[in-house]
C-alpha cells in the first residue's frame, strides 16, 4: 500500500512541479476550442444540430485527458533512459505494485488535467445541461485517463528509447483521438468509419462524458462505462505482464 | 569455519548475449567469494562485464547458469530478501531529477519498508554523513556530479544493507571528488561493517582501497588476490605492469569507447 502511494506521490509532485509543461499542454485544447469552436460552431447550427461547444467541449476534455494520459504512462521510457526505474526494480516490492502506483498516479494527473480543461470549456461558452450528472463524469474522466496511462505503460514497457515515443504519439494517439467521436457526431456516419469509431476506446469515453454533462448519447451510459472497465482491466493485466518482462 | 563468513558466493557464473548460435558471453563462467567486512574491487577496462555481474547479483538479470549466493539467499529466488541485503549505486546516475534529496531518500525509505520514525532519523544521519543536509530541499537536478554520488551512497545506505555495491562510483568525477567519494566508502567500512564490492576500471583506486582484487578481462577473472599478492605473482612492482602482464594489454586501451563517451556527455549535462 505505502509502496502504491509512494509512486502515486511522486507522479503529482512531478506534475505540480512541472507547471510550464502542464500550461504548454492547454495550448492544445484551447487551439480546439477557438479555431473549431468558433469555426466551425456556425456550420454546426445551421446544419440543425444544435449548439456546437455543447457537443464540443466533452471532445476536447477526452482529447486533453487522453494526451496527458498517454504521455505520463510512456514515461517509464525516460525513467528507464534516466536510470530511476533500476532504484525502483531492485526495491523489495513487487513489479505489480510499482506498475499500478505510477499508472494511478498518471491516471489521477491525467483526470486533474480534464478539470483544468473542463473550466476551460466553460470559459469558451461550453454549458452543462445539468450539473448531477458531474461525478459520473468524473469517474468517466478518471476511467479514460486509467485505461490511456495503461496503454502507455503497457507500450513503453516494449520500447527501449525515446525514437519510440514519436511514433506512438503519431500512430497510436492522433488515430486514437481523430477516429473517436471527440469531433463529430457518431450518429448518421459512413457505414466504415463508424465501426472504426466503435472500434475505439475514446469513443466510449467520450461518449460517456457526453451523456454525464449533456444527456446525449450514443452507445448508453451503461455500456461506454461496462466496454470502458472490460478495456481498462485487460490493458492493465498486460501491461503488468509486460513491465515485469522488462530488462534493464 | 571460512564458509560461514562468507557473505557473497559465485560459483562457474556465466551470462550469454545475443540470439542462439551468435551468443557471446558477457561473464564468462566466473567464480569468487567474499568475506564479510571486506573491501573487494572488480578491476577491469569497459566491456568486461563489470556491470553484467553486478546485475546478476542485484536480481536485475538472469544468469545464463551458474550459482550465487547473497548473505545466504539466492537472488533468481528469494529476490525480496536478496534485496533487502544489499544497497547500490549503479554505473549511471538513478535518482529522481524533478524531486528534492529528501523526497529521493524518502522514496527510498517507502520502498524498502522503513517505519516513519526510523527513517527520519536515518536519512538526517545519512545526509549529514554525505555532507548534504543543507541541501536536502533543493531538486536533484541542480546537484552537481559530486553532489549526486553522494545522495545516491546515502540512499543506499538507507535500509541498513549488509553489503553495498558501487559500479564504477567514482567515473567521470574530478581526482578530488573521488578522494572525497572514497573516504565515505572507507569510513563506511569501518564504522557500520558493511561489506563493499566496487568495481573500477582505475588502477590506483582498486590499489588503495580494496582489500582483494579481482582482475576481469573479456568476461573472465584473470587472477585474484591482494594488490600485493598480485605484484608478487607476477613479478612487478606496480599494479600497472601487474595488470599489463595479465592481461598483455594496458586498461586504458579500450577507454574512449562510444559508449563510454555517452555516458560520460551525459554526465557532464547533469552537472
Ligand atoms: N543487455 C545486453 N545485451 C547485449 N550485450 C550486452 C548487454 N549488456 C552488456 N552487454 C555487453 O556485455 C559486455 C560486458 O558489458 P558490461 O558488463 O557493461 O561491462 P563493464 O561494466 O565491465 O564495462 C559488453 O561487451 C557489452 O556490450
Ligand atoms: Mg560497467
Amino acid at each position: 500500500m505505502d509502496t502504491i502511494y509512494i509512486l502515486w506521490l511522486r507522479e503529482l509532485k512531478r506534475y505540480y512541479r512541472s507547471r510550464s509543461r502542464m500550461i504548454g499542454s492547454l495550448g492544445q485544447p484551447i487551439l480546439f476550442l477557438v479555431a473549431l469552436g468558433f469555426g466551425l460552431g456556425p456550420v454546426f447550427k445551421r446544419a440543425g444540430q444544435g449548439n456546437y461547444f455543447e457537443f464540443l467541449g466533452p471532445g476536447v476534455i477526452g482529447m486533453s485527458i487522453l494526451f496527458t494520459a498517454v504521455f505520463t504512462g510512456v514515461q517509464v521510457i525516460w525513467d528507464r533512459q534516466f536510470g530511476f526505474l533500476k532504484e525502483t526494480l531492485v526495491a523489495p516490492v513487487t513489479r505489480f505494485q510499482i506498475m499500478l502506483g505510477k499508472t494511478l498516479g498518471g491516471a489521477t494527473v491525467a483526470t486533474l488535467q480534464g478539470i483544468i480543461v473542463f473550466f476551460l470549456t466553460l470559459i469558451a461558452g461550453f454549458r452543462p445541461v445539468s450539473l448531477v450528472h458531474l461525478p459520473l463524469a468524473l469517474v468517466f474522466m478518471f476511467l479514460i485517463a486509467l485505461f490511456f496511462t495503461s496503454l502507455g505503460v503497457a507500450i513503453a514497457s516494449t520500447l527501449q528509447d525515446m525514437q519510440g515515443f514519436q511514433l506512438i504519439m503519431n500512430f497510436v494517439v492522433q488515430p486514437v483521438f481523430f477516429l473517436s467521436g471527440a469531433l463529430f457526431p457518431l450518429n448518421g456516419l459512413p457505414k466504415a468509419l463508424a465501426i472504426v469509431a466503435s472500434l475505439d476506446p475514446l469513443s466510449y469515453g467520450i461518449d460517456g462524458l457526453r451523456y454525464s454533462f449533456v444527456t446525449v448519447s450514443h452507445y448508453g451510459a451503461l455500456t461506454s462505462m461496462l466496454v470502458l472497465l472490460v478495456l481498462t482491466f485487460i490493458v492493465l493485466s498486460i501491461g503488468s505482464f509486460l513491465f515485469s518482462k522488462i530488462e534493464i | 569455519m571460512m564458509e560461514n563468513n562468507e557473505i557473497i558466493s559465485v560459483k562457474n557464473l556465466i551470462k550469454k548475449f545475443g540470439a542462439t548460435g551468435h551468443e557471446f558471453a558477457a561473464v564468462d563462467d566466473i567464480s569468487f567469494s567474499i568475506q564479510r567486512g571486506e573491501i573487494f574491487a572488480f578491476l577491469g577496462p569497459n566491456g568486461a562485464g563489470k556491470s553484467t555481474t553486478i546485475k546478476m547479483l542485484t536480481t536485475l538479470l538472469l544468469p545464463t547458469s551458474g550459482k550465487i549466493l547473497i548473505n545466504g539467499f539466492n537472488p533468481t529466488v528469494d529476490q525480496d530478501r536478496v534485496r533487502e541485503s544489499f544497497g547500490i549505486v549503479f554505473q549511471d546516475q538513478s535518482l529522481d531529477d524533478e524531486l528534492t534529496a529528501y523526497e529521493n531518500m524518502e522514496f527510498h525509505g517507502v520502498l524498502y519498508h522503513i517505519e516513519n520514525s526510523l527513517r527520519k532519523n536515518r536519512i538526517e544521519e545519512l545526509l549529514t554523513f554525505v555532507e548534504l543536509w543543507e541541501r536536502k530541499n533543493d531538486l536533484v537536478k541542480t546537484f552537481s556530479g559530486g553532489m549526486r554520488r553522494r545522495l545516491e551512497i546515502a540512499r543506499g545506505l538507507l535500509h541498513h544493507p549488509k553489503i553495498f555495491f558501487l559500479d564504477e562510483p567514482t567515473l567521470g568525477l574530478d581526482p578530488q571528488t573521488r578522494n572525497h567519494i572514497w573516504s565515505y566508502i572507507q569510513d563506511l567500512n569501518e564504522k557500520e561493517q558493511i561489506t563493499i564490492f566496487f568495481t573500477t576500471h582505475y588502477m590506483e583506486e582498486a590499489d588503495r582501497v580494496a582489500d582483494r582484487i579481482a582482475v576481469i578481462d573479456h568476461g573472465k577473472i584473470i587472477r585474484q588476490g591482494t594488490s600485493e599478492t598480485l605484484k608478487q605473482e607476477t613479478k612487478t612492482t606496480s599494479l600497472e605492469d601487474a595488470f599489463l602482464q595479465l592481461t598483455g594489454h594496458e586498461i586504458r586501451d579500450e577507454e574512449g569507447g562510444a559508449m563510454e563517451r555517452m555516458r560520460m556527455r551525459r554526465r557532464m549535462w547533469h552537472r
